[in-house]
């Protein structure tokens, strides 16, 4: 095969995480780089001092505050020590947990599989704003239930993102009991639909997908009892995932027209399995997965032809992903979707080579509206044009791209819109850049390329 | 963490993430046509999350409401009483400045409002809500873009003076009408002189990104003299964001049709009665009312705000001490232009038999009657206007007079 290098640049902004100085020049096409990071079958996982697993980092926070609270009532007379307070644990180990996610993502080959990874927590969201325990959590989430799961299957993902503690406290299931139950009896508790709700609605069937509100009731049903362990004991460390017999709903369940008997913990495996393979999930999975990685509005016959692979491959991801890529309808010469702020910021360090500094990186982002795991709703951050090219949108983009093309300034500016743009550069970008009044100012349009800015 | 089902957010982690202004940036015809003519404001304000209507609004007055709700329930007396209203229902504690209004004849509850949409889904129903449309599905443009886009034409805001921006429109201010928006900046701006060599690029070749970042680019005489202070004491707060808004919205050429949209009203959880969680989210609305009327005072007797969110939740405390997704709920209205000091409601009841579904308070008002009837008074639309175009579908909802003062 005779390598393209408009093709190239193409997909490594839409597929991937943009192109670094030399990837337009290699050799081999862009379709093996990409296939072979989805076969390799291997998902990078962040690591740090601070990236313990997810009850470590839940024991340590409730030890803190411990701590914090014991000195507040100790009073004024106890002497301060010297100096500022070190942050809170819950922003140290946030911190700790997106660095490692920039530097992962500027060390990526192509990128492609990060983007799968930064796609399904988005399409799985737990936010950091919802408190200290998800602030602390939502890091370890994306990596014990996210990452393990992105070139897996995806009912093992769904099991694996329902049953994780930072969903658990984010819907609020650890708060979910049933009313039959023993512990609902006792403590006038019961239930709490969120997490039924979403999950059918966001994470599997779609809003459309045919289920009514006697269904979002029965899945609350079979999720009660799945909780967070409070103290350390013979069932689990404290912090971690627990099934809770006794606040558990008694008896069988009828979801989606099928009949779960009361098999504790088994019960909602068996109606997880059903809903990650029904019909509706694929065309949902499919649509989502469409529309993140091609168009808004994804061409009809690329959803069916993915959600058929959805069906016939068993809910493997790593064959979905290799259907997109294999897709002709995914290679659209047309650069049809605006990059997103994360998209944008990575795309920027990686193609000057700049090692991303993560307070500079996480201001900008908290700027353009999209911090790490930070979306306002369960429905995570939007995938649309509509929503990121927003005039303060854009305006922000410019103040970011002329402050990275101060940082960049000892780049060449030609050499740097070869890189990344390639071919895809238009005359129109040419000449601005040859007339830019500075190489930052050179730099800073080539970032705000419609070529730089789209995928 | 103290224990991991309880959730103890700052106001600052909840409402933080709350919103910008955005705003049509032209201004109606009818404001210069006649003297006499109202040149009215109208600020809608979208509680995303679906408010509980039942603890904002509390009807004190029905058997059943105590009963259903233990733990969350508003009481008459005693520390934390309910603000009364009209013997019947009482408003939370939390909400000062709106009772302050309401007394004045200047602010109104509608009770048990809802939008179309019976189903229970956020985003389908913020979707219906913002939409205008019947039902979801629907997300290209919003009511109140079409609502400005049905007025006489009117005269651009005049270059230098448009307002910077905010990053994600809200879907009720989306559509062919040019919209601006504006949020608290966070980093230092690019020169104009980049901006507009980027926006030469865009017009050569990206027509959708040359219009967003022209607007952008109109970077606001009116902004820069007001917000940046309200925004160095609490940047990105809500304050902040509510008092540049307003400023915004009070010069004499600034937008008269804004929306402002505030997130984390989805109370699932130890919502709290008089006090917590939704208190909290309260005391945050009512600071963003009181700099409103503060800072619209001059502008105060031909403004309107309506404050609505997607749908209500369940009359019955769930088993979390919070409530679930549900159906009825309150709209507010409130500033000089409203006939105030009144709560409309058909109350439907919230016995056992009363309730939609067993479960949830039942609607009795439509929240496009409301709107309809707003739209009608304030700016002069026709019922064929607001039943064809700005909420299509909607020929059988009849506006409700009477709201302008």
């Amino acid at each position: 095969m005779t390598v393209d290098p408009r093709r190239t640049a193409l997909a490594l902004g839409r597929f991937g995480l943009g192109a670094r100085p030399g990837d337009l020049a290699r050799g081999e096409p862009v379709e093996e780089a990409l296939r072979r990071e989805i076969l390799a079958g291997t998902v990078p996982l962040p690591s740090g001092p601070d990236l313990a697993a997810t009850p470590t980092l839940l024991a340590a926070l409730q030890a803190e505050e411990q701590v914090r609270k014991l000195a507040r009532e100790a009073g004024p007379d106890v002497p301060m020590p010297a100096g500022p307070p070190p942050p809170p644990i819950q922003e140290r180990v946030y911190r700790a947990e997106v660095a490692a996610r920039l530097a992962l993502a500027q060390a990526a080959p192509t990128g492609f599989v990060e983007r799968l990874v930064w796609f399904w927590a988005n399409r799985f969201t737990v936010s950091a704003v919802r408190g200290s325990q998800l602030r602390v959590g939502a890091g370890a989430f994306e990596r014990e239930a996210i990452r393990p799961h992105v070139l897996g299957r995806f009912r093992d993902l769904l099991l694996a993102v329902a049953t994780h503690p930072a969903m658990l406290i984010y819907l609020d299931n650890v708060a979910s009991v049933g009313p039959s139950s023993p512990a609902g009896q006792r403590r006038g508790k019961g239930l709490n639909e969120n997490l039924g709700r979403e999950l059918l609605e966001l994470h599997t069937l779609g809003a459309d997908g045919g289920y009514t509100q006697d269904d979002v009731t029965a899945l609350a049903r079979i999720l009660t009892g799945w909780s967070v362990q409070r103290d350390g004991n013979a069932e689990g460390l404290p912090g971690s995932t627990v099934f809770r017999r006794g606040a558990h709903e008694p008896g069988a369940v009828t979801l989606m027209g099928r009949t779960y008997l009361d098999l504790g913990p088994e019960q909602l495996r068996l109606a997880l399995d059903d809903l990650a393979g029904h019909p509706a999930t694929a065309r949902h999975v499919a649509l989502r997965l469409a529309r993140h990685f091609v168009a808004d509005d994804p061409p009809p016959a690329l959803v069916a032809r993915l959600s058929q692979t959805f069906l016939d491959q068993d809910g493997d991801l790593a064959r979905l992903a290799l259907a997109l890529i294999d897709a002709p309808e995914a290679w659209d010469p047309v650069q049809r979707k605006v990059r997103s702020p994360q998209e944008f910021l990575v795309a920027a360090t990686r193609g000057l080579a700049l090692p991303p500094d993560p307070r500079v990186v996480m201001g900008a982002l908290a700027s353009l509206g999209q911090p790490f795991w930070s979306a306002p709703a369960p429905n995570g951050y939007p995938d649309e044009a509509g929503a990121w090219a927003s005039p303060e949108g854009l305006r922000t983009r410019l103040d970011v791209a002329a402050r990275a093309g101060q940082l960049a300034a000892g780049t060449d500016p030609a050499a740097f819109a070869e890189a990344v743009l390639g071919p895809l550069a238009t005359d129109e970008t040419r000449t601005a850049l040859r007339r830019a009044e500075s190489r930052a100012q050179a730099i800073a349009l080539v970032l705000m390329a419609p070529e730089f800015q789209r995928r | 963490m103290s224990d991991p089902c309880e959730f103890h957010p700052s106001r600052r982690a909840v409402l933080g993430t709350a919103g910008a202004l955005f705003a049509w940036g032209a201004i109606p015809r009818t404001a210069y046509a006649a003297p006499r003519a109202r040149d009215a404001r109208l600020v809608v304000v979208v509680l995303r999350g679906a408010l509980d209507g039942l603890s904002a609004v509390a009807p004190l007055g029905d058997p059943a409401y105590a009963d259903l709700r233990p733990g969350i329930a508003l009481t008459r007396d005693g520390t934390g009483a309910a603000l009364p209203l009209d013997g019947f229902f009482a408003l939370h504690p939390a909400l000062p400045t709106f009772a302050r209004l309401y007394a004045a004849r200047q602010a109104l509850v509608v009770h048990a409002a809802a939008t179309g949409y019976r189903e229970r889904s956020h985003f389908d129903g913020q979707d219906v809500l913002e939409s205008g449309q019947p039902g979801p599905g629907h997300t290209a443009s919003g009511w109140l873009n079409r609502l400005v886009a049905a007025l006489p034409a009117g005269e651009g805001i005049p270059p230098r003076t448009a307002l910077g921006v905010g990053v994600v429109p809200p879907l009720i201010l989306r559509g062919p009408a040019p919209v601006l928006g504006w949020a608290p900046p966070r980093l230092p701006r690019a020169s104009d002189e980049f901006g507009r060599r980027v926006l030469g690029l865009y017009e050569a070749r990206d027509p959708m990104l040359a219009a967003a970042l022209a607007h952008g680019l109109d970077v606001d005489a009116l902004a820069k003299g007001g917000p940046k202070e309200a925004v160095a004491k609490d940047p990105g707060g809500l304050r902040g964001l509510a008092e540049g808004a307003a400023r915004l919205i009070a010069a004499d050429d600034g937008p008269r049709i804004a929306a402002l949209a505030l997130d984390g009203w989805d109370t699932h959880a130890n919502e709290g009665g008089a006090t917590g969680r939704l208190a909290g989210l309260l005391g945050g609305l009512d600071g963003v009312f009181a700099a409103f009327a503060e800072i619209l005072a001059p502008r105060w007797p031909d403004t309107a705000i309506l404050v609505v969110t997607e749908f209500g939740r369940t009359a019955r405390v769930n088993g979390t001490t919070g409530t679930d997704h549900g159906t009825g709920t309150v709209a507010f209205l409130l500033g000089g232009a409203i006939r105030g000091g009144r709560v409309l409601a058909d109350w439907p009841g919230l016995g056992p038999a009363q309730l939609r579904d067993g479960r949830d308070l039942a609607p009795t008002t439509d929240v496009r009657a409301i709107a309809k009837g707003l739209a009608a008074d304030l700016f002069g639309l026709s019922p064929a206007v607001l039943a064809g175009r700005v909420f299509p579908g909607s020929e059988g909802v009849r506006p409700v007079g009477g709201l302008v003062a």
